[in-house]
């Protein structure tokens, strides 16, 4: 490693533990801790919400899935973005309105049943797991290849890391370490997309020319089908793109670091402006890395493709730039493993201990402690897994994430906001289905049982023959919430439907004190 | 959940979601958001099909550059537009929002 490497690795790490450390002092309370006070204003949190969904899956891995599959590889970019709308149009605002800390509040401000609220904590407890699984174990690897160090070396070091931003800086720290790497990574990705277009003469269709002949899959590098040759399982996973992000709880929690459903609604446009024009920039980045580096050699660093991106800036930039990209890539899965730790122990210390534990009846200091808790207990859960998991393939967690998101909480939390009728039982039924339903399918799909060895956990013939079983696990997860509504009589202890209606639509919160 | 001892009145939630301006809002809202929410799942999925079943995005648009990009970058302008419109109609709801508030709810 140069000595560039190294300034540069050290300055990130130093920047954001500095964060932390300013973010530590002002995190007193049980709102500081997990919602940064609501104190985040449209643009920051727009930031931190372009800065906690650009991933290392977004960064990483859509521009090696272009560099490797052309087109194929780009449809992540236009799903994960469409999803914004889902989110703008029907889930944003009622949820800021309804919500204090957590989607499960959301719901329990409808449904006051405990089980209600157990079914949510333990969803999203489920998402946030394999979805930190999958960030850590790319972490490793990333880190591995970058510094040769131990595998298990490199998910302590980013475990260790993540754990201290969280315990010590809560949401604030976590939200303003995510806004500086969203700046730092918008940067490197246009600096990297203006070299790529330099080497093309700023040609933009004679780009797509170029493409024709750079890679072994010739013209059809340009067409759609590389991968998916299979439409429903195509459909599958973008249904999966699109619905999940409504129901991926460290997104749906930057809602509640805004002061009012207002920012959080323009906290979504300043996100959606930042991640369609990252989304763009990942053509050029797959493009050029498929040119410039070679299928390959990108390959042969790392068969998912992992590495284009820095291995670009490297052919494009020298040292300094690789290193640059690839300490930006680190900040990227800190940032989003410590967002992922903070929604996981909300769900533990608010829903479970405050809320069904103790029912409400916490001190502050209490609330505070048992998020720090949390906060270890999930941090120290997901490093041990991730430690057993190095073999585990990163794109079926993360899209196993989204699946259960979309499958368990999007029925759930539409219905709450959306549909009268709709009580405790739909709402528990839509859950557990949603949950059990996709994980059922996932572990008889082609993940776990593929006839190539060494693919999957199992050698066999999958029994399920998609990757991504949304097509048919959110369809069952809005069934089972309207079968579940239909056959159970009104329960009465429900706070009612006009309040939350109400409330939903206008923002209005009585004083509580 | 709520303070009983609480010194302002509860709100009748039951009689105010009836008042001709709350009314008129959630359908006002649903009949704008509707639309729109309808035309951008039935073009995003559109172009899974159209790829997946026919060839004809498969054609060269602009130099080498198909149509299947280009129905993608519309898509992506599709995003901003609406995200733009969105915004200001918000706007909008936000003034009857505090009409209805002051009206109806804190007198």
């Amino acid at each position: 490693m140069s000595s560039i490497s190294i300034i540069i690795f050290i300055g990130v790490i130093g920047l954001t533990l500095g964060i932390t450390y300013w973010a530590a002092k002002q995190t007193t309370t049980a709102s500081d801790f997990y919602t940064a006070g609501s104190s985040l204003t449209g643009w920051q949190n727009g930031m931190a919400i372009a800065g906690d969904y650009l991933s290392a899956a977004s960064f990483l891995g859509i521009a090696g899935a272009i560099s490797l599959n052309g087109f194929d590889g780009f449809y992540y970019s236009v799903g994960w973005l469409t999803a914004y709308l889902v989110v703008l149009f029907l889930v944003a605002e009622p949820l800021r309105n309804l919500g204090k800390f957590t989607m499960a509040d959301m719901i329990g401000a409808r449904f006051h049943a405990k089980k209600v609220r157990g079914a949510a904590a333990l969803n999203t407890i489920t998402i946030v797991l394999f979805y930190m699984l999958a960030q850590l174990v790319g972490a490793g690897a990333l880190i591995k290849l970058l510094f040769g160090l131990d595998y298990w070396l490199s998910v302590l070091l980013v475990g260790f890391m993540m754990t201290i931003y969280v315990l010590f800086g809560g949401m604030t720290a976590t939200s303003w370490v995510q806004i500086v790497k969203a700046v730092l990574l918008m940067a490197g990705t246009i600096i990297i997309s203006f070299l790529v277009l330099l080497k093309f003469n700023f040609n933009f269709v004679g780009m797509f020319d170029a493409m024709r002949t750079a890679t072994p899959h010739g013209e059809a590098f340009l067409h759609s089908g590389v991968v998916y040759k299979d439409p429903i399982g195509l459909i599958s996973v973008l249904i999966a793109l699109v619905l999940g992000t409504a129901g991926l709880p460290h997104i749906l929690m930057r809602f509640f670091t805004v002061k009012d459903a207002k920012t959080a609604r323009s906290s979504v446009i300043y996100a959606v402006w930042i991640i369609g024009l990252f989304y763009i920039l990942t053509i050029f980045l797959g493009f050029g890395a498929a040119k410039f580096v070679g299928v390959d050699a990108i390959v042969a660093e790392n068969a998912a493709g992992n590495m284009a991106a820095p291995m670009l800036a490297g052919v494009l930039g020298g040292d300094a730039l690789e290193s640059f990209v690839a300490a930006v890539a680190f900040a990227t899965i800190l940032a989003v493993v410590a967002g992922l730790v903070l929604s996981g122990a909300s769900a533990i210390a608010h829903d479970l201990y405050g809320e069904i534990i103790k029912k409400g009846k916490v001190t502050e200091k209490q609330q505070v402690n048992a998020a720090r808790i949390a906060s270890l207990g999930v941090s120290f859960v997901s490093i041990l897994l991730a430690l057993g998991a190095e073999k585990m393939n990163v794109a079926f967690l993360v899209s196993l994430a989204f699946c259960i998101a979309a499958s368990a909480n999007v029925p759930t939390i539409l219905f709450t906001i959306y549909w009268k009728r709709f009580n405790t039982t739909g709402a528990i039924a839509s859950m557990l289905t949603g949950l059990f339903t996709a994980l059922l399918l996932v572990a008889i799909s082609p993940n776990v049982i593929n006839p190539v060895e060494g693919a999957a956990f199992f050698v066999g013939d999958p029994i399920f023959p998609f990757g991504n079983p949304a097509i048919i696990s959110v369809p069952a997860g809005f069934l089972a919430a309207i079968i579940g509504t239909l056959v159970s009589s009104k329960s009465k202890d429900e706070i009612s439907y006009e309040e939350v209606k109400f409330k939903a639509e206008t923002g209005y919160k009585e004083l509580e004190n | 959940m709520m303070n009983p001892r609480q010194n302002e009145k509860k709100v009748d939630y039951a009689k105010v979601i009836q008042t001709d301006e709350f009314k008129s809002l959630v359908k006002r809202k649903k009949k704008f958001s509707t639309p729109y929410v309808i035309l951008f799942f039935i073009v995003f999925f559109t172009l899974p099909i159209l790829t997946s079943y026919t060839s004809i995005l498969e054609t060269r648009a602009i130099g080498w550059m198909t149509w299947t990009w280009l129905y993608a970058f519309g898509i992506f302008i599709m995003v901003w537009v609406l995200t733009s419109i969105y915004m200001n109609k918000a706007k909008e709801f936000d003034k009857n929002v505090e009409e209805i508030i002051k009206k109806h709810v804190v007198k």
